[in-house]
């Protein structure tokens, strides 16, 4: 995993509520056994008229609208647990996700991938929406160390909450993984405590 | 002190706790498929990490396989590639898979409970969002990514913080043929699908002890569809019958163990919740949803409500429908009965009562999914093939299907589609399709009608 601790970045806002994995992803679209490629269909239906052409009112076509950020309405990335709407957020180019609340498997999906999901209050996300509508040049400072998010230029903040271990985790570029195969002894004695 | 059901069976699976940071949760039962674990083998390949406890994982096929031919070949590329994967890496790793052909082969979340592999006080996990339904009996199940599949063949542990405790207690009895799925699409109507996120939920009270399993089921699968990582209920001795004498379920003195044990489940009396909600069973009838999101329900005899907001609007934009409006005689084209929450058998006996001796509509399109060989088997030995053969439905083999269309069983562009599945998501069903969730029940009378109709008048 890569490693994270700062960015600073222009945004894309997505101004939709309940953004499910499925519209981040489609079903039709997980039959890689690989975790590459998922980026090119990221928001495919959205991306995309049914005759293939380009919807240039969606964001991500809207050449207004550029950076590693993602900006997205109450309750992103609800419903299925294919860890593959991190892939193709991820692919497509972005390393953080904000919204004013996130549905928990995507939540610790995008964790595993390095994709920082950054909870902020209902009014601070309308200022963010309002303040990258209205000028899209504008740039957002995450600051993982302590915490913050903030608009470049301006004395608007917020903090955020992220889970001790896994900011470490994010900092450091590590996964679960080590963690838990460090700990096989212990695994072994339970094991043998409830046989 | 006082514990809830999820408390006694979480705490009695840590293996160690910190205090800032999250527990290490020992897994009893991992279930896999052909989409979602494929990454999760690659991973621990790549790191030299073999699988830790193979004896505890069970595979089968069932997301991305046809509901037709299945002896054949599959003819989708990407698709049979994805499926000898799974086989590759069960052979690779020995891990039982109940593939195609196998007479086990099923979705997950009914083969999981048929065969016994489900039992109380067990902690279970899938790389899909409802495995939710195996807590139906009072075990903690939940789906997982790939990520932490990963870290369930590495280890047969989750690194997990405990979540939150949410009860809620419908009370009362449910007006006649009112069905399981009314209640979930009534409660997740009722709280929204953020409501649970953070939680487990118990489902409690006389609607849930009056409830068959298969019906238990169904409610706990849609958990997730307000957000909670998943839904338990109390075992009873409904729960004990059912796993009795199935393949996997202990036997003899064993079983006399295990039910000595999962009597002492229950949540205790007093217990406090972080969070509870209760209902009245009175107040529940046929339910059907109107918008893009689970939530967004409300009894057929309802209208759709008027709220203000942009999602709100850009959903019934997206459906077709106007605030206000009634869905009393909407034409539906297409009918899909199946999907892990509502295609076991007794799901397939509701619809078949139904249909006994109707016909469906000329301009419907009907297609019955069994959600397992087993189920397959069982319709077939109970007649129900006839009665749906000569109905007009068509019966397909076991498989996910149109619930999520990653298979060629796909809704149309603009079509609508009343579907006992659990999500209606835009594109759902296939791009542009668009989805109304209701009972077998509300499915079966939707398909003779042709249209949508109000069971009690």
């Amino acid at each position: 995993m890569e490693a994270f601790k700062k960015l600073n970045s222009t945004a894309v806002p997505i101004q939709i509520e309940n953004i499910d994995t499925d519209q981040i992803i489609p079903a039709r679209f997980l039959k890689a056994t690989d975790r590459k490629g998922f980026g090119d269909n990221v928001f495919r239906d959205w991306r995309y008229h049914k005759d293939g052409t380009e919807n240039q009112e969606f964001p991500l076509n809207d050449t207004t609208y550029s950076g590693q950020i993602l900006i997205a309405g109450n309750n992103f990335g609800c419903g299925s647990s294919r860890e593959h709407a991190a892939w193709a957020l991820t692919g497509y180019g972005f390393k953080v996700i904000i919204s004013s609340f996130f549905a928990d498997i995507f939540k610790g999906n995008a964790l595993n991938n390095g994709l920082l999901p950054i909870q902020v209050s209902e009014a601070f996300l309308k200022v963010l929406f309002e303040t990258i509508q209205k000028n899209p040049e504008t740039h957002l400072l995450v600051d993982l160390e302590n915490q913050t998010l903030s608009i470049e230029g301006s004395d608007r903040y917020e903090t955020f909450e992220i889970s001790a271990y896994k900011k470490q985790c994010m900092i450091n570029g590590y996964d679960d993984i080590d963690y838990l195969v460090n700990n096989r002894d212990k695994i072994i004695a339970f094991e043998k405590k409830n046989s | 002190m006082k514990k809830t059901l999820f408390d006694k069976v979480w705490d009695s699976h840590v293996v160690e706790r910190s205090d800032n940071g999250p527990d290490i949760l020992y897994i009893d039962k991992h279930l896999i498929h052909e989409v979602t674990s494929p990454q999760a083998f690659n991973e621990l390949e790549e790191r030299g990490i073999p699988v830790f406890r193979p004896d505890q994982i069970v595979a089968t096929a069932d997301h991305n396989v046809p509901t037709q031919n299945q002896h054949l070949p599959i003819k989708d590329a990407l698709s049979r590639k994805q499926v000898n994967q799974l086989t590759i890496n069960c052979e690779k790793n020995g891990i039982t898979l109940y593939g195609l052909g196998h007479e086990y082969q099923g979705i997950v979340h009914v083969i999981g409970p048929e065969l016994g592999i489900t039992q109380p006080g067990m902690t279970m996990v899938c790389g899909d969002s409802h495995t939710s339904t195996h807590g139906a009996f009072g075990s903690i199940a939940f789906g997982i990514g790939t990520s932490q599949v990963a870290q369930v063949f590495a280890s047969q542990c989750l690194l997990l913080s405990k979540p939150k405790s949410m009860r809620i207690t419908v009370n009362g009895t449910l007006k006649k043929d009112i069905q399981p799925k009314d209640v979930i699409l009534y409660i997740i109507s009722k709280l929204g699908t953020d409501s649970g996120t953070g939680y487990f939920v118990e489902y409690a009270g006389d609607v849930f002890e009056a409830m068959s399993m298969e019906g238990r089921m169904t409610v706990c699968n849609m958990s997730i569809e307000m957000g909670a990582r998943g839904g338990m209920i109390a075992p009873d001795q409904k729960t004990f019958d059912y796993v009795q004498g199935r393949e996997f379920a202990p036997k003899g003195a064993d079983f006399d163990k295990k039910v000595a044990y999962w009597k002492t489940l229950p949540t205790d009396e007093g217990s406090s919740f972080d969070a509870e909600f209760k209902f009245d069973a009175a107040d529940i009838g046929h339910m059907i949803t109107y918008g893009t999101n689970p939530g967004m329900g409300m009894k057929v005899t309802e209208k759709i409500p008027s709220l203000k907001n942009d999602s709100f609007k850009k959903s019934l934009k997206y459906m077709g429908f106007n605030k206000g409006e009634s869905l009393i005689n909407k034409p539906i084209n297409y009918v899909f009965i199946g999907s892990c929450t509502n295609s076991r058998i007794e799901d397939f006996r509701i619809a078949a009562a139904y249909i006994n001796g109707k016909h469906k509509a000329e301009n419907v399109h009907a297609l019955i999914v069994p959600g397992s060989q087993q189920v397959d088997a069982q319709i077939r030995r109970e007649g129900l093939d006839k009665v749906f053969e000569e109905a007009g439905f068509e019966l397909r083999q076991a498989g996910c299907s149109a619930c999520l269309a990653m298979n060629d069983d796909k809704i149309p562009q603009g079509e609508y589609c009343v579907s006992t599945s659990n999500r209606n998501f835009e594109g759902r069903q296939g791009p542009g399709a668009r989805t109304l969730l209701a009972s077998p029940l509300m499915a079966a009378a939707t398909a003779v009608a042709g249209k949508i109709i109000d069971l009690n008048a």
